[in-house]
Formats: C-alpha cells, structure tokens, sequence
C-alpha cells in the first residue's frame, strides 16, 4: 500500500474530531473521502499533510510500509504529500511561475534563475496540458485556473500522494472536464489520490473506492460499484433523520418577513451576481431552511438583506407586510431582524470580553440603558438568558473565548435573542461543535418557532436543514433553483437541485 | 477605583446547577491569571518607590517629593487616559505630543498677543484639540486612512503649524491665574473637605450597588466584603489628601488629573460609548454586525483625545508659565507607554483607565527617582526602554503559560 493510516485519532477543546480512522490509498488509486460537514475529513487531511504534527494526534501513519512522523508540512512534502485545500494557498500578487516554485527557487549563488524557473514551469504546464503562461500574475486567473495551478505546484514536488479537497466546488463545466482529465493521466503515472468531495456524481465518475466518516469515525470503505449514490447518503447520514431532529408540529402564521427579488453584486468584481434575484417569505412559527453548495450565495443573501454587505444589493424588503429599507445593521435590528452570523469566532463574538458583554453587546441600550449603563440590570437579564439556554459556565462573567464551540454558539443566540426579534436569521448555526451541542442547539431552535418566531436556517449539513425546516429552499450560483415542502425535501431531491438539476422536484410529484 | 472590565465586580451567582466541565475548570485559573495581572503592576510600584525611598535615603517619599512625583504625572496621564480610549477602540494617535505643543502655542497666544483673556485663552486649547481630533477621526474613520498614517502626518504638520504660528518663538505667560491652574495647590482644607465628599461617594456607590444587585435577585455582598469595598478606597484617599497636605496640598493638576481619570473611568466601564470602544477594538466585525456604527465612534474617540490634549497642554503651559515651540515632544510615546506599561493591547479591545493610570504613575517615578538619584540623562533614556520592553516581554509571558 502506498498510504495507510491506522487508528488515527485527534481531540480538539471540547470536541474528538477523529476517533480512530482507519484509511489506506494504492498506486494509481482515487480514493474518495466523503461525509458530513464535521464528519472530520479536513481534520484527517490535515493531519496527513503534517499541518497537525506528529505527537498532537494518536495513531500510525505509513508510507510505503514505513511509520512516518511529520513535524510539518516540510516533513509531509518530502514524504511525497501533496495537499491541495479548498482555501486556495497561492500567493495573489506572484505569477504562476513563482508561486509553483516559492521557496524552492533555482539559484545559483543564491541568484534565482529566472530562466530556468519559468522553463521548469512551462514544462510541467505542458505536461498538464494547461494553457497557462508561467508569467501570468495568479490574481488574473479564473479560479478554477488557480486550482489547477495548485495541483502543477504540488506535482512540482514529486507528489506520489495528492490530496484535493473539494476541488471542483467553485469550478466551470469544462474546467471540471480539464480536471477530470488531469486525473485520470496522473492515475496512469501511479499517482495516488485521495477525493473530497460533497458532489456524489463526480465521486462515481472518478473514484475506485470510497471511504465513508461520520462524526469523527470510519463508517466503512467500499468498492465504488458495490455502491449507489443513495446508499453513500445513508452512509453518510447514518440514522434516520427523525432519530436527531424531533419533528414538533409548528403552527405557521402569517408571513412575518418577505423578500423579494434581492440581487447581490460582488464586491469586489463588479457586474458579477452573488445572488440573482432571490423571492422568498418566512411565515410566524416557520423555520425555512436555505440550502445549496458552497458559493451558492446563501451567507451573502443573508448578510445583504441584513444591510451588511459592502457590494451593491437590490430587492424589496418587507415586514409584516410594510416595506422597510435597511441600510445598515443597526436598522436591520431596529426592524426587529436578528442574525446569528456564520464563524461565530470572526462574527460573532469579541472573544476577549465576558458573555454578558457579548450577550448585550446588539441591544445596549434596550437592556441596560441609553447612554450610561446600568451593570446590575444587564447582569439581572444575561443570567436569565444563560439559564434559559442552558449555556455552561461558571459565571456570565466568564470570558467567552474560554468557552467550548457550542456554549460560544448559545452566546451569540443568547445576543440575538435579548435584541428581541421577529425574524431569526440562523446561518451555519452549528457548524464545528460537537453533537451533543448540536442537539441542544436543534432543541431551541424549535422552541424558538414554536414561541413564534420566525426563522431562516442556512447550513451546509443537509441532514440538519431537512430535519429543522418545514420548507426548504434551494440556492444555486445565487439563484433560487427550487422549493421544497418538509414531506417533499428529500436528501437527493435536495442534493440534486442544489447542484444545479431543476426538475428533480417534478420527478418527486 | 476603576478595575479592569474582565474583572467581575460582582460576586459570582452560578448560571446553571450543571458541573463545570474540565475547559471551565481551567478557566478558572486563567481567570486568577488576569486579576494577577492586574496587580501585578502595582506591586512594580511599590517595589520601584520603596527602591527609591531607601536609596535616596528617604527623600523619594517625603510629602516635598511625592507632590512633585504627582506633578509630573498629570500631563502624561491626562494624555494617557485618552491615549488608552483610543488604543482600546483599536486605533493610534502618534499626534498627541505636537497637538500638545500646538494648542499650548494657540492658548499663549490668545492670552499674551491677543489679550483676549483666560476663558477664551483656555477655551482655545480645548476646542483646537477637539477640532484637530475631528479632522483626523473623519480620515481615519470616513476616508479609511489607517490611523497610524494620518496621526503620523499630524506629528509633522501640527508641529509645522506652531512653529509659523508662533515664529519659533517662546510666548510667555505672565497672568497668575493661568499660571495658577499648573502652579497652585488645593488649601488643606478645602483638600480635606474634598477627600470627605469622595470618601462618602465610595461608600453610597458600593452601598447603592449592593441595594440594586437584591434587588434584580443576584447575589449581594456580605456585611464583611462590603466594608473592605469601603474602607479600602477611603483610606488609600485619605492617606493620599495626608500627604499632599503635609507638603503644601493636593496640586490643582494633580486634581484636574483625577476628574480627568474618574470621567475615563466612567466612560470605559459605565456607558455604551465605552463597550462599544472596547467590542469595536475587540472584534470589528462582530461590533459592525452587532449594529454598532464604527466610524461615529471612532471619530468621537479622536475628538476626545483632541479635547484631552488640549487640556494637558494647558497644565503643561501653566506649569512652565510660557508654551515653547517644541512643549510637547514625544509625548505621545510616553502616553503609549504609560498604556502599554499598564496592561492595554496595542490590537485594541483590553485595557484599563486604571492600568493607563498606573503606567503613567511609574514613568514618572522613573524619571523623579533617577533624577533625585542623578542618574546620567542617557542612562534613564535606556532604562525606560529597557522598562517598557519588559513590561510587555512579561506581560506577553503571562498570557501564554495561563
């Protein structure tokens, strides 16, 4: 075996990210990866990639038959691996030429030979068959040339192993084809590769085996013919989606929030639509779940219609049936809009500060007063709201950074909640906390809407979006490709429509 | 007085009967960390004026010194606890020292060429500073200049600006109330008068505190702690209004020093302008999506630090009776010190009025210790490098082993 990775193991504060996985790769093989989002895929990779050296994980990792331990990236490179994140690591403002050759330039008296760099570049761009110039800043390429430019840069060191996580997530048509195509020449050549990817149908196209997480452990490696797209999903889901999301009946109202025809422009390349032209509503006591891939453009509808984007945005807004303009966030909360932002750690919380100072820190004024503040009062309401959320910790006046992922998580519900909102929005609202928080997340959520209120749910866990809403909607590539009623919501329905197949929902009538 | 704002002033109700898991437990111990810190400074004091005291043979804490030490403190402090506002919000103002000098010229000038008189006189400096402030807040804040650069360029032209204002030229001020604001002292009994008017405060604000924690249902202080809450303070004041009486009374910029200090204070840890000043340096973007307006609130954290500088180039000008020039230079560097020494990040988001204080308090001990001591100019100038570098170093030690 080229790679075997035995019983790994890694902890993070709070969570066990991997717990004994057990993974192997031949020459010449595509190995898929797939599961969750927090099923520990990336955790794994980066593990392999010396990115967690070695005494910070337990298990074995061998090479060739030979127990490797990697203290960095450096030692994980020399061993022959090659990682390409999904978070691109090319340096913007180099060309192509010096980024596939950064910090391994050829010299001579310590003088880089320009020449001989960009020959070595070219060359390994023809052998991809890119038509790239090596001269070419990396900033005016596509991203998909980008990816592909990573892939040269990780050939250019003799990769025997390469990774890619997710690779075709922000790709055309044909830079998928050019992909494809690439892979399966360097399968040829004895390469082994391991696959990430949520995109199922590539996994079939490409892979020879398929190796399934979930929640930090191996459920199983298969021969891919042995297996149908629907039974990788109940792999990868692995109970019944009732089992984790109660389904209690929610009584719907009348539409508390309506949004129609919100268009959202990059910021940064202008004419460029982040989102096309969205409608939607969310009625009282509904929780309406958004789903769609990665770029789908679900955080940036959120964060336009809540009046913080920097970019262009259009649309009409409505609340119980008024038209509101928002402009800023504070006119959104003043509406009566609360958003509990993706990352709570770069969003949503000053880490520094108590969790009552986070917890008051969008409604100052409201509960401890205008101007000077009244700390008793404040301290009165955030011990209620710590209590009512279950949130563990000393005291409120615990510092926040020093809180596990999902007491983090309660804070920033805890903040929206005391600002006193109509609608909720919830983006990515249990990402990267273990399960046990994730069900007492779920189990508030829920009681939120049974209170009321009405809720917009974005998440990249399907299963999470499928079992919290009583209607999904689709996104893809900014543009709503379908909606869904709770019985209709099926994970291929919606996996299918979200990777771009409008009619699925018809063969679903 | 003031205390840093991860402290819990209040005692500790537990916010559910659920065990503490193990990362709370540890937490517990980074928490002892920061109140450490917190003191950790005021025991350097006591160590450097004990120091002092016996090796200038008990000259350094006589009531003739210790007025003077205060003296000293005024201008970087009332500069530092402005400073400090501004470093927590995240942001610089490397102008402090030529804003000094410039409004100190402007306030020279008013009274001495123009002879319109003490208020206008005074009033000048004030308003000069907070308009300077405004300018360089709305480019820092509206034009998204990175404040490094903007009070950078304020250094060199507020400092061109007096030198043609002023022809280079050192403008005297002869009226004795002008000169009184950096040269008089408070009478003893009026200095005593005062300390008994803060020494009731302290204990109606811990006794009002404890009365409004029963009645929101939190948990309110013993008999026992709420007397120390008292008696501390009071007597840290009335041993301080002692010895300054001993001398010649508390001086009236050490007291102007203290409103200063109080209403920084006040500001930090009691208003929504100063949360908002710490979530913004914290965390920008949890603050903007948190409906705080940034920019308004960095501006109005410049133009406050503009008003101070006003304020402490009058106590400078006052003091040595005429504004030169070159009054001011690098004084912002002592007032980024005096808040650095003092516990405040440079990144913005942690830092207290006390600890800007406390800092300012020790370069000046610094300086009158190693004066009374002559020790050679060069040698202090590196010894209160050395001092910084190591305030920090150890600071930053701290943080990483808790």
């Amino acid at each position: 075996m080229l790679l075997e990775m035995r019983d790994i193991t890694k902890s993070f504060p709070g969570v066990r990210a991997l717990d004994g996985v057990t993974f192997d790769l031949g020459e010449g093989e595509i190995h898929a990866l797939v599961g969750e989002n927090g099923a520990g895929k990336s955790t794994l990779m980066k593990t392999l990639g010396g990115v967690y050296p070695f005494p910070q994980y337990g298990g074995e990792i061998r090479i060739n038959g030979e127990t490797q331990q990697f203290r960095g990236v450096r030692d994980a490179e020399s061993a022959g691996i090659a990682v390409v994140f999904q978070e691109l690591s090319l340096v913007k403002d180099l060309n192509v030429g010096e980024n596939i050759f950064l910090g391994r330039e050829p010299r001579r008296f310590g003088v880089v030979r320009w020449d001989e760099l960009y020959r070595r570049a070219k060359e390994l761009l023809d052998d991809l068959h890119l038509p790239i110039d090596p001269r070419t800043p990396v900033r005016n390429l596509g991203i998909g040339q980008q990816q592909l430019v990573e892939i040269a840069k990780a050939l250019s060191h003799r990769a025997r192993i390469l990774v890619l996580d997710e690779p075709t997530a922000a790709l055309t048509e044909t830079e998928v084809e050019t992909l494809v195509r690439i892979l399966s020449e360097l399968r040829g050549r004895g390469i082994g590769m391991i696959y990430i990817s949520h995109k199922l149908e590539e996994v079939f196209r490409l892979s020879q085996r398929v190796t399934v997480l979930r929640d930090g452990r191996t459920v199983g490696t298969y021969p891919t013919q042995e297996l149908t797209q629907a039974r990788v999903i109940s792999l990868m889901v692995g109970r019944e989606v009732s089992d984790i999301f109660p389904k209690p009946e929610h009584t719907l109202g009348e539409p508390v929030f309506e949004a129609r025809n919100v268009t959202v422009e990059d910021p940064n390349v202008p004419g460029k639509l982040l989102v096309d032209n969205v409608t939607f509503n969310v009625k009282r006591g509904e929780i309406l779940g958004i789903a769609g891939l990665m770029g789908a453009g679900r955080s940036e509808l959120l964060t336009a219609i809540f009046g913080a984007h920097t970019g262009k945005v259009s649309g009409q807004l409505f609340i119980e049936g008024e038209r509101v303009r928002i402009t800023s966030p504070a006119e959104a909360i003043e509406h009566g809009i609360g958003y509990v932002t993706e990352d709570r750690k770069r969003y949503g919380l000053v880490l520094e500060q108590t969790i009552l100072n986070n917890m008051t820190l969008a409604s100052l004024p409201k509960v401890s007063g205008r101007f000077v503040t009244d700390r008793d009062a404040e301290a009165a309401v955030g011990v209620r709201s710590a209590a009512d959320l279950r949130i563990k910790a000393r005291n409120v006046f615990t510092i926040a950074g020093t809180l596990s992922g999902g007491n983090q998580q309660k804070v920033v519900l805890a903040k929206w909640l005391l600002t006193k909102p109509r609608v909720l929005f919830l983006d990515e609202p249990t990402r990267g906390i273990d399960i046990g928080a994730k069900q007492e997340i779920y189990a508030q959520i829920n009681r939120l809407a049974k209170e009321g209120l009405a809720i917009v749910l974005v998440s990249s866990e399907l299963p999470e979006v499928l079992g919290l809403s009583d209607r999904v909607l689709v996104l893809h590539e900014g543009r709503a490709m379908g909606e869904f009623t709770r019985t209709e919501a099926t994970p291929e329905a919606v996996m299918s429509c979200a990777t771009g197949h409008a009619q699925q929902k018809e063969r679903s009538h | 007085m003031s205390r840093p704002p991860n402290e819990p002033d209040v005692s500790r109700p537990p916010v559910t009967a659920d065990v503490a898991p193990p990362q709370v437990q540890n937490k517990r111990l980074k928490d002892r960390a920061a109140e450490l810190r917190a003191y950790t400074m005021l025991f350097a004091l006591v160590a450097i004026w004990l120091y002092f005291h016996y090796s200038t043979g008990g000259v350094f804490l006589s009531a003739r010194n210790f007025s003077n030490l205060m003296l000293q403190t005024a201008v970087t402090g009332v500069l530092a606890v402005g400073m400090l506002m501004v470093i927590v919000a995240g942001q610089i103002d490397l102008s402090v020292g030529s804003m000094v000098g410039l409004t100190g010229g402007i306030s020279a000038v008013v009274l001495t060429w123009l002879g319109w008189g003490l208020v206008p006189s005074l009033a000048a400096a004030i308003l000069i500073g907070l308009m300077i402030g405004a300018l360089q807040g709305a480019l820092v804040a509206y034009a998204n200049i990175p404040a490094f650069i903007v009070t950078l360029g304020g250094l060199l032209a507020w400092r061109g600006v007096i030198l043609g204002i002023s022809k280079g030229q050192t403008i005297p001020i002869s009226q004795q109330l002008y000169r009184s604001i950096g040269q008089c002292f408070v009478a003893p009994y009026a200095g005593w008068v005062l300390a008994g008017l803060a020494v009731a405060l302290v204990a109606w604000l811990a006794l009002a505190r404890n009365r409004a924690r029963a009645r929101y249902g939190l948990e309110t202080s013993s008999a026992a702690s709420l007397t120390l809450m008292i008696v501390i303070p009071s007597a840290a004041i009335l041993v301080f209004v002692y010895v300054l009486n001993s001398y010649a009374g508390v001086p009236i910029p050490v007291m102007i020093l203290l409103v200063v200090a109080l209403a920084g204070w006040f500001i930090t840890q009691n208003t929504t302008f100063g949360r908002y000043l710490y979530a913004i340096g914290g965390n920008p973007d949890a603050a903007r999506l948190s409906g705080i307006s940034l920019r308004k609130h960095i501006l109005s954290v410049f133009c406050l630090m503009g008003a101070l500088a006003g304020v402490a180039s009058i106590i400078y000008t006052a003091r040595v009776a005429s504004a030169s020039p070159d009054a001011g230079n690098l004084l912002e560097l002592d007032a980024i010190a005096a808040c650095v020494i003092g516990g405040t990040s440079l990144m913005g988001g942690r830092g207290t009025v006390y600890g800007a204080c406390l800092g300012a308090l020790i370069m000046a001990s610094l300086d009158n210790g190693m004066s009374l001591k002559s020790v050679e100019p060069y040698v202090q100038s590196i010894i209160k490098g050395a001092v910084l570098v190591a305030a920090v170093g150890f600071d930053m030690l701290g943080r990483r082993r808790s």
